[in-house]
């Protein structure tokens, strides 16, 4: 402690003391705003779902806002008539549902039930007036895809939104594309099919199973792609690296520059004196 | 302080072949001796310079092995998610370079980081060089090629990271040739000719790849030794100091000392970018994928140094006129002509609007301190906060999604701030400017304080104040304020109308030139309290006497400065 | 002495306040600057000569000092020489050809190279500022205007060479001369007609024509509105036939949406006599509009399906799908054309025509 004391005066303590806060700055933000997690592929769904558990469910976390029978609550929730399994399972998987208030766009938030649980809600909804159903592992896997389709039609249909590698984007009013860093095929797969919220469907007839497979197999493939040039700056384009030059490059290069040319000292007395 | 040593045979050999045929000795002294003033400002250009070396090395090596050219390919290489796509050559040859040549992905970063330090490098050092004034007489010449270099570097900066005709430069081109087309009168044509034909076309990635590599680095070679020739001639400016004068130069000599620093700014500067391309990705053109007209990206944003007009197209509300069968376009012309035209049409045009404004004629060796320029940095600040804006709104979705602002209110918010704001700047920035002379006035004439509280006798207490030194002193004073034209209406001995005496023009540059030539004024001597002198020796008075904390001071004591001198 | 270095209550010499970025006072009159009135005592020259500041190279405090520098320095230039060798090493014992193998080469080169670069500028730093002597030197300025004599004499032998020219005295040959260069300044610009071809009527038209397939962009698919039946549906789509056709898509490109009964409502609008958008040109609620962004020609491709908004990302151009594609925000002046759109006798979707108005940008000819 008194060998920093003694040297608190000195001149290059403030650069000391403005690095170590820089760095731990970085440091933080670095390890609060991961991205590019190594998410898997969800496993399959299990075979038979229980309708009237799945009522039970609904009739208790749903029909609030959705209303009984699923028939929507005009101003509050649409009615989910026709929305299909698919819809279910991507908004409840994700956390969006059950909604924390009401509004156009919910977001990804810790998921309040299990995995079994969402299987029966999303039953018995479709029950209720049919709708896209839940993809299957085969269906949902990326094996033999191919990713440079995938790539074009990524940037054909997502990339607008949702950024060249995923990294999310501003749409109006507020609203927002998510980024894709977390979602399991599954969960991509059933947002392309539903649409949710501002985002357009998708469906079968004319992104093919297949193609829906080759964009999956480009986005989990491009997340978990190291970045060879160094960190990623957050995939976002030019933006940051604009703030990269301006302040880690020029700000420590005039620095130096004043280190360079900072008057010069007579060295400290050796004590023989 | 001269060792005894040796010169080397070889070196000296060398040396006496080369004088016998150059007559080098006299000018390698005058080199040798010659002075460079030390301010870490002035290192500014430097960076820039230096960025430019490393451009031309790594994009020497870089051109080995890219193909400018836009024949369609079919990839089969190590990026293999992209198997199977169809891209440029240039394309291909840049997926190359990143992963199939050792070092070739630094080369590149280096090379993009080494632009991007480089325009950086060049705005703050023409901001340096305004604010303190140093574009005066006699270097408005430098002042001008430097502006011409700044241009010219938006233009190699634009071409170069085009060139691998990635989705997101290609978008940038298809802007770029948008805006074209829109001119009047010559804008299709010009879009034609630049692009071989319609939009891509085949042309356009061979034809910026000759302008990146040839065109532009001569005129920038040429135009930089231009530059430093002139600098060297007309020997760098200095900051105002004690015994520093507008007839020296005080500071370090060439050999060795500016020579070294020189070499260890270079290498710092080199380690820089090198260490940020280890670290730093830059321009992942694997990413973006090649370029296509049908695809786009949300944050698509060129270089930074483009953001200005980025940010002006996005700012401008629809404007379009239709007449006689022709369209003209503001939505796209008012955005591409106003902000390049105000920042570098206004900075060229700045030296001689000045010296129209002072009426100074008179060399200028010592940097001014900007708070001794009031006008002048306020509208320095001004321009800073217009270019700023623009740059902001240049963003303006990036910052929408990660500030969580709606993206219209933040373009609102930019459409009203790039007219308020500046004017904001330029109030804020004067009167902080005349504010710091005052502090300035009052520091010479009562001393500095020095945080030492005294108890006198009568138990009052007292902060001790310094006197300020001799160093200090000469800081402090060096303000050249522009002197006052005679008022409209005027005229000499011989009758001659002053120059503000002529019209509107006339009362226009009165005008101006009351603004210019506001200062606070120092007095040498204010006080009737017994001072010292203020003629720079050093203190002979006792502390006690500096006012007292609190103790109100007679108006009369204060210097006033608002007045015309 | 100066006072300006005294820290707080402590009377005294005190170390020299270090000041960041201005030059070095100019020496004293007398003695050296600092601390130790050990300095030479020869006065300053006032020109051209070098004076020393701080303590003489002698004194002992001096050398010890700079000897412990001498090994910091070269400690510095060993390090870039290992550094650089560690260059040289991993570029020959690290391959490319893999993402993970080339981000290890990378990091493994960059980090090599850039310790090497800051140990050579480090060392070279330490060396100027704690072995070279600090000196300082003033340099006299010179006049950079010239002599009067020496402009007036040039003015003479201007014009006695000017007149030995005959080039005033001549003004037939003046003016032929400057005749006969005429055409040749022209020439570079008359050169470059070759550039490109005229624009002609090009930019007005698209391969859009009567019975063209829509394809959907990526599969080349052919489309019926069966397949496109769900609410909501956007795709972009590529006229069949320029399916890899830069040049052809980069006006051709279309965004088709589907809306849900009742919701899609355009308006009949013509335009000096044209018809430009009306509800027959859509096909069961589906409805084509030109996905090349009428402000700068971006590809218009964010659609926000709850507010039928079509957001232009590059410069947020923000157009209306559920009324013709009318502009709401943004610099874009026109609403997106419309394709006509009608189904063949397979079903498929195809063009009626071309669009009837120029697609993509503003330009002058365009009317």
């Amino acid at each position: 402690m008194s060998w920093i004391n003694a040297r608190r005066r000195r001149p290059v303590a403030g650069y000391a003391a403005l690095l170590l806060g820089l760095v731990v700055v970085a440091l933080l933000y670095g390890s609060l705003t991961r991205q590019g997690g190594t998410a898997q592929a969800s496993a399959p769904p299990a075979s038979q779902q229980d309708i009237t558990a799945g009522k039970e469910l609904f009739e208790a976390n749903c029909a609030t806002c959705h209303g009984f029978g699923a028939v929507g609550n005009p101003g509050l929730a649409p009615s989910l008539i026709g929305a299909g399994a698919a819809a279910v399972y991507f908004q409840m998987s994700t956390g969006r549902m059950p909604a924390k208030e009401v509004g156009a766009e919910n977001e990804r938030k810790p998921v309040t039930f299990t995995e079994q649980q969402i299987y029966e809600i999303a039953d018995y909804v479709a029950s209720l007036g049919g709708g896209p159903a839940i993809p299957t592992a085969e269906q949902v896997s990326t094996e033999g895809a191919n990713t440079a389709l995938g790539s074009q039609l990524f940037n054909a249909n997502c990339a607008q939104c949702h950024g060249f590698a995923g990294a999310g984007g501003a749409l109006t009013y507020g609203k927002d594309a998510p980024p894709l860093t977390e979602s399991t095929p599954t969960q991509i797969y059933t947002a392309m099919l539903t649409g949710p919220e501002a985002m357009p469907v998708f469906s079968d007839g004319v992104l093919s199973p297949q193609a829906k497979r080759d964009i999956i197999a480009y986005i989990t493939q491009t997340r978990v792609e190291p970045n060879p040039g160094g960190f990623s700056l957050g995939r976002i384009g030019p933006v940051t690296e604009g703030l990269v030059i301006w302040f880690g490059g020029l700000g420590f290069l005039v620095l130096i520059a004043m280190w360079i040319t900072a008057k010069r000292r007579d060295p400290r007395p050796t004590g023989t004196e | 302080m001269s060792e005894n040593f040796e010169v080397p045979k070889a070196l000296s050999g060398v040396g006496g072949w080369l004088d016998d045929r150059f007559h080098g000795a006299r000018g390698f002294r005058v080199l040798m001796r010659k002075v460079f003033p030390d301010h870490w400002s002035f290192m500014l250009g430097e960076i820039a310079l230096w960025s430019f070396v490393i451009l031309l090395l790594t994009g020497t090596f870089l051109s080995f092995f890219f193909v400018p050219s836009m024949t369609e390919v079919v990839y089969h290489g190590s990026y293999t998610k992209l198997n199977g796509i169809q891209m440029s050559e240039a394309y291909q040859s840049t997926l190359n370079i990143s992963f199939d040549v050792r070092g070739g992905l630094l080369m590149r970063q280096i090379h993009h980081w080494a632009a991007d330090l480089f325009m950086a490098a060049l705005t703050i050092h023409m901001l340096r060089v305004f604010f303190t004034g140093a574009y005066r007489k006699p270097r408005e010449v430098n002042w001008l090629i430097g502006i011409a270099l700044f241009s010219l570097g938006l233009i190699e900066g634009l071409f170069g990271y085009s060139l691998p005709d990635d989705q997101l430069s290609g978008a940038g081109l298809r802007i770029f040739e948008g805006v074209l087309q829109g001119i009047p009168i010559v804008g299709t044509y010009l879009a034609f000719f630049l692009f071989g034909g319609p939009f891509p076309g085949h042309d356009i990635v061979p034809r910026m790849y000759i302008i990146h590599v040839l065109l532009i680095p001569g005129i920038l070679l040429a135009l930089i030794t231009a530059h430093l020739f002139i600098m060297f001639h007309q020997k760098h400016t200095q900051m105002p100091a004690k015994g520093n004068t507008e007839r020296n130069v005080v500071g370090q000599p060439f050999f060795p000392y500016f020579l070294a620093k020189g070499g260890a700014w270079f290498f710092f500067i080199f380690a820089a970018l090198v260490l940020l391309s280890a670290f730093a990705q830059i321009n992942p053109i694997w990413l973006y994928g090649p370029y296509s007209p049908i695809q786009i990206s949300s944050a698509s944003q060129p270089d930074f140094y483009m953001g200005i007009l980025e940010g002006s197209l996005r700012m401008m509300p629809a404007w379009e006129w239709n007449f006689l069968g022709h369209t003209l376009s503001f939505s796209v012309l008012i955005p591409f002509i106003v902000p390049l035209t105000v920042i570098l049409g206004g900075a060229a045009l700045w030296p001689f609007f000045e010296q129209w404004a002072t009426g100074d004629k008179s060399y200028h060796n010592i940097n001014d301190r900007p708070r001794n320029a009031p006008v002048r940095t306020g509208i320095g600040m001004a321009a800073v906060v217009f270019y700023g804006v623009l740059w902001a709104e240049g963003a303006n979705d990036v910052l929408a999604h990660k500030l969580e602002i709606p993206l219209y209110t933040i373009t609102w918010i930019a459409r009203v701030l790039i007219f308020v704001g500046p004017v904001l700047a330029f109030v804020i920035t004067r009167r902080t400017c005349l504010g710091l002379q005052r502090k300035d006035a009052e520091t010479l004439l009562h001393g500095y304080e020095t945080g030492i509280i005294r108890q006198l006798p009568n138990g009052e207490y007292i902060e001790v104040h310094k006197p300020v030194n001799e160093e200090g002193r000469a800081v402090l004073e060096a303000k050249e304020v522009p002197a006052l034209m005679p008022p409209p209406g005027s005229e000499d001995a011989n009758g001659v109308p002053g120059p503000t005496s002529r019209g509107v023009l006339g009362k226009a540059r009165a005008a101006v030139n009351r603004a210019f030539a506001e200062t606070i004024v120092i007095e040498a001597d204010g006080h009737g309290n017994g001072h010292a002198v203020g003629d720079g020796h050093g203190p002979e008075i006792a502390d006690e006497e500096h006012e007292a904390v609190g103790a109100p001071s007679s108006p009369a004591e204060l210097p006033h400065g608002d007045e015309d001198a | 002495m100066s006072d300006m270095e005294e820290t707080e209550g402590h009377p005294g010499p005190a170390a020299p306040h270090r000041v960041i970025g201005t030059p070095p006072p100019s020496p004293r009159l007398l003695g050296s600057t600092t601390l130790a009135e050990g300095g030479d005592g020869e006065a300053a020259e006032a020109e051209g000569g070098m004076h020393l500041h701080g303590l003489p190279q002698d004194d002992p405090r001096v050398i010890v000092h700079a000897n412990r520098v001498e090994k910091i320095v070269a400690a510095c230039f060993i390090f870039a020489f290992i550094a650089g060798c560690g260059f040289i090493a991993a570029y020959i014992g690290l391959g490319v050809h893999t993402v993970d193998k080339t981000l290890r080469s990378n990091l493994a080169l960059g980090t090599s190279l850039g310790l090497a670069l800051a140990a050579l500028g480090l060392g070279a730093l330490l060396w100027v500022r704690h072995l070279m002597p600090d000196v300082e030197i003033v340099e006299e300025r010179h006049e950079l205007r010239s002599d009067p004599k020496e402009r007036l004499a040039f003015e003479e032998e201007f014009k006695e060479g000017a007149a030995q020219s005959q080039f005033v005295k001549r003004p037939l040959v003046r003016r032929t001369l400057m005749l006969g260069m005429l055409p040749l300044l022209a020439a570079p610009i008359v050169l470059l007609r070759d550039l490109g071809p005229l624009p002609g009527t090009s930019l007005r038209y698209t391969v859009w024509s009567p019975g063209r397939r829509l394809l959907v962009a990526g599969t080349n698919q052919p489309l019926t509105p069966a397949e496109f039946s769900a609410p909501g549906s956007m795709i972009t789509i590529v006229p069949e036939g320029f399916t890899d056709d830069a040049d052809a898509l980069t006006k051709a490109a279309v965004i088709l949406i589907k809306f849900r009964p009742g919701e899609l409502d355009i308006p009949t609008m013509t335009q000096g006599g044209t018809l430009i958008g009306t509800m027959n040109w859509t096909v069961d609620n589906i409805v084509a509009y030109s996905k090349i962004c009428t402000h700068v020609g971006c590809p218009v491709a964010l659609y926000e399906e709850n507010t039928h908004h079509i957001l232009c990302p590059c410069h947020q151009s923000t157009f209306n799908a559920a009324t013709g594609a009318t502009v709401i925000f943004g610099p874009a002046p026109r609403p997106l054309p419309q394709l006509p759109m009608t189904v063949d006798a397979e079903g498929y979707l195809v063009a009626r025509s071309d669009f009837t108005q120029p697609v993509g940008p503003s330009f002058w000819e365009r009317g």
